[in-house]
């Protein structure tokens, strides 16, 4: 089912070589992660409404095919107050290259972790869990295993992070729900191996944990060239 | 499964490609050396007949009055197709290509062909444009004259190269660390016998006892499978990756896939299988022949004795450097230790650990050390410094150390400096399966192989 879901994103998205936010999010939805509430809207009044729904504050990111990152071409806001600020944040987005349309979500917090996907030419899909999140590149703190993993192994992955403590509570934090991350790392790694002919790398990247469970921020799948048939 | 038997363990083989003109051609050397120096009848091929070593050349495979267990290819690219389709007609057991002109210099033409036909009548073949097949004392398809080869004895080691120099010149360090193989093979282009076949067949072969590996890279899907098979195998398997810096110019577009370079994504599923990953060729003569003596994994509690505080704690900084514990000993190891000592070492050894017998010890004073430390729990691995300048030790420490190993199963790892009035300490040791180091770091890199060897 996933692979069927999978392969029709990948036909819609196998030129621009990538799947973006929205879909993304909606297909890790499908699996059974958590993933932020969020709208998209293609006007400025369904911004709107789609703030109102979700409720302030918000994030707004835009969703366009020529705008890979996000962040670095300026189209991420967050800390969105009222309707005022998105309403001027709609107009700065649509002015970006390809604007399709804008991303609403709810804001989030939490400790910043990436777990991500690549398709190794010869070891197939392989998962990569790391600290840091965003600043994944200053702090190289990641580990790597072939999928799938059990969420047993998933753990063993997060022990020999140099940052494991900070999961494990830092300075009085409380610890971040280690069965919730353990279980998205090990449900991300079967779906990752599921579809692993129609992608070429995955970044939940950041994804956030808390407490309370782990919450997937953002979502980039790139695209196999050759589809399933791949190599 | 393919019978591998044929191409490793023949009786018969005929070397295909030998010159009557030109004694310094590939299959001449071959011919030679397996026809003086191996315990094996050996036939030469050539299609214009004639005599060679005052013997017979065939005119072609059908003539040859018994049944062939092993072809050793040796002539022009071209006519290999011809020679292999001559095999399977004759039931030959298996075939070593050494023949290079195929995929290396793109024929990929020609070796599909060889392929193809050989998979079609289940002939297995090493190659082509490799070496072959090296076992001491059965067997030697190098076309590299016996005197300039470096031999290592019979041992429970074997080695697949995908590189035939490397093949050659790992046997020198082998031979050099006085570590034994039970096959040495060289893969080259791979087209048929490659390293997942190996890797079956040298589990199940009784010689070997450690499987190691020079790679330069798998096919596609291939290290997935190598890794699955190597974590289910029961002998520790050893790999050494050339082609570590291949990576990072490529453009990436997601984190992943700049974060999980090429080299990274090997040395992590290695780990997670239990391979032991060497880093380099050193690295893989250490790690072969510590896990050639003693195959179980460690978690790496190590205890380290000498006679001199100093190599006692450089001994100590390479433990952690290469993520090995040398935990404090408790009391009771101490006192355990102490109770055996001799009365003018007892006051001044330092116990804690790094244990410092000084230099006063005697063999009775390390014989106390290593029977305490093997008895106790919170050590799973001993390395002995040892300095045999010191006037109390004698020659016959190593193989009385080694004793108590064989009595208690606690591994040992030696350093002695590898100088030749040394020579009967170090057999003493290395004859009872205690693996000895020239160097402190290449002990401390013995004792990571055991522990490499765990998954994690």
């Amino acid at each position: 089912m996933l692979k069927e879901a999978m392969k029709q994103l990948w036909e819609t998205y196998r030129e621009a070589g990538w799947i973006p936010e929205p879909e993304a999010k909606a297909f890790f939805r499908s699996g059974g992660l958590a993933v932020p509430r969020f709208q998209t809207a293609s006007d400025r009044e369904g911004a709107l409404a789609a703030g109102e729904a979700i409720g302030y504050p918000v994030a707004a990111k835009v969703v366009s095919l020529d705008v890979v990152h996000k962040t670095e071409a300026g189209g991420v806001k967050v800390g969105i107050a009222d309707a005022t600020e998105l309403a001027e944040t709609y107009d700065r987005f649509a002015l970006l290259p390809g604007f399709r349309e804008v991303l609403v979500e709810e804001m989030l917090s939490g400790t910043e972790v990436i777990i991500g996907a690549k398709v190794d030419v010869q070891f197939g899909c392989v998962v990569l869990v790391g600290i840091g999140g965003t600043g994944v590149e200053v702090y190289e703190d990641t580990t790597i295993r072939m999928a799938p993993l059990e969420a047993e192994e998933a753990g063993a992955m997060l022990d020999r992070l140099r940052g494991n403590r900070l999961l494990r509570g830092f300075r009085g934090a409380p610890p971040v729900d280690r069965e919730a991350l353990q279980h998205t790392l090990a449900t991300f790694s079967r779906m990752a191996l599921e579809v692993e002919g129609y992608i070429e790398s995955i970044d939940l990247n950041p994804v956030m944990c808390t407490p309370d469970g782990c919450t997937i921020a953002d979502a980039r799948i790139m695209l196999s060239k050759r589809g399933e048939g791949r190599r | 499964m393919v019978n591998f038997t044929p191409l490793f363990r023949p009786e018969t083989v005929a070397v295909i490609g030998v010159s009557t003109r030109s004694d310094l051609h590939p299959a001449n050397v071959i011919y030679n050396k397996l026809h003086l120096r191996y315990p094996l009848r050996v036939f030469a091929v050539n299609p214009k007949g004639g005599r060679l070593r005052n013997e017979t050349v065939y005119r072609r495979l059908s003539e040859i009055p018994e049944p062939v267990d092993l072809a050793v290819i040796a002539a022009r690219a071209d006519h290999v197709p011809g020679i292999l389709e001559a095999c399977i007609r004759n039931r030959v057991g298996g075939a070593t290509v050494i023949s290079g002109g195929f995929a290396e210099i793109g024929r990929t033409d020609l070796q599909e062909r060889i392929t193809e036909m050989a998979r079609e009548a289940h002939l297995p073949f090493v190659g082509p444009n490799c070496l072959g097949i090296y076992v001491p004392g059965k067997l030697d398809t190098f076309f590299l004259p016996g005197e300039r080869l470096v031999r290592p004895e019979a041992g429970n080691v074997a080695l697949v190269s995908q590189s035939g120099g490397v093949l050659v010149d790992q046997m020198v360090k082998f031979a050099g660390q006085g570590v034994g193989l039970s096959l040495g093979v060289s893969i080259g282009n791979k087209a048929m016998v490659r390293e997942l076949d190996l890797l079956e067949y040298l589990a199940a072969d009784e010689s070997t006892d450690v499987i190691a590996f020079y790679v330069e890279g798998f096919g596609p899907g291939e290290g997935r499978r190598f890794a699955q098979q190597a974590s289910r195998c029961s002998k520790p398997v050893v790999v050494l990756k050339a082609g570590k810096t291949s990576e990072g110019s490529r453009a990436v577009s997601s984190h992943t896939a700049s974060l999980a370079g090429d080299h990274r994504v090997f040395s992590a599923v290695m780990a997670q299988h239990g391979i032991a990953e060497a880093n380099n060729e050193y690295e893989l003569v250490s790690f072969c022949e510590a896990l050639s003596c003693y195959p179980r994994t460690i978690e790496g509690k190590v205890a380290v004795v000498s006679v001199s505080g100093g190599h006692g704690v450089l001994a100590s900084d390479a433990c952690a450097a290469h993520g090995l514990r040398v935990p404090e000993l408790g009391r009771d190891v101490q006192e355990d230790i102490q109770k055996d000592l001799s009365d003018s070492v007892k006051g001044i050894a330092s116990l804690k650990n790094p244990v410092d017998l000084t230099g006063s010890a005697l063999d009775d004073d390390f014989a106390a050390a290593v029977a305490a430390l093997s008895r106790s729990e919170d050590i799973d691995c001993i390395i002995l410094l040892l300095l045999p300048y010191s006037p109390g030790i004698t020659s016959d420490l190593g193989a009385r150390l080694s004793h108590i190993y064989l009595q208690t199963g606690k591994p040992l790892v030696a350093y002695v400096p590898h100088v030749e009035k040394f020579r009967m300490l170090i057999e003493g040791f290395e004859l009872n399966r205690v693996p000895v180091s020239s160097s402190i770091e290449g002990a401390v890199l013995m004792v990571e192989a055991m522990k490499r060897c765990r998954p994690c």
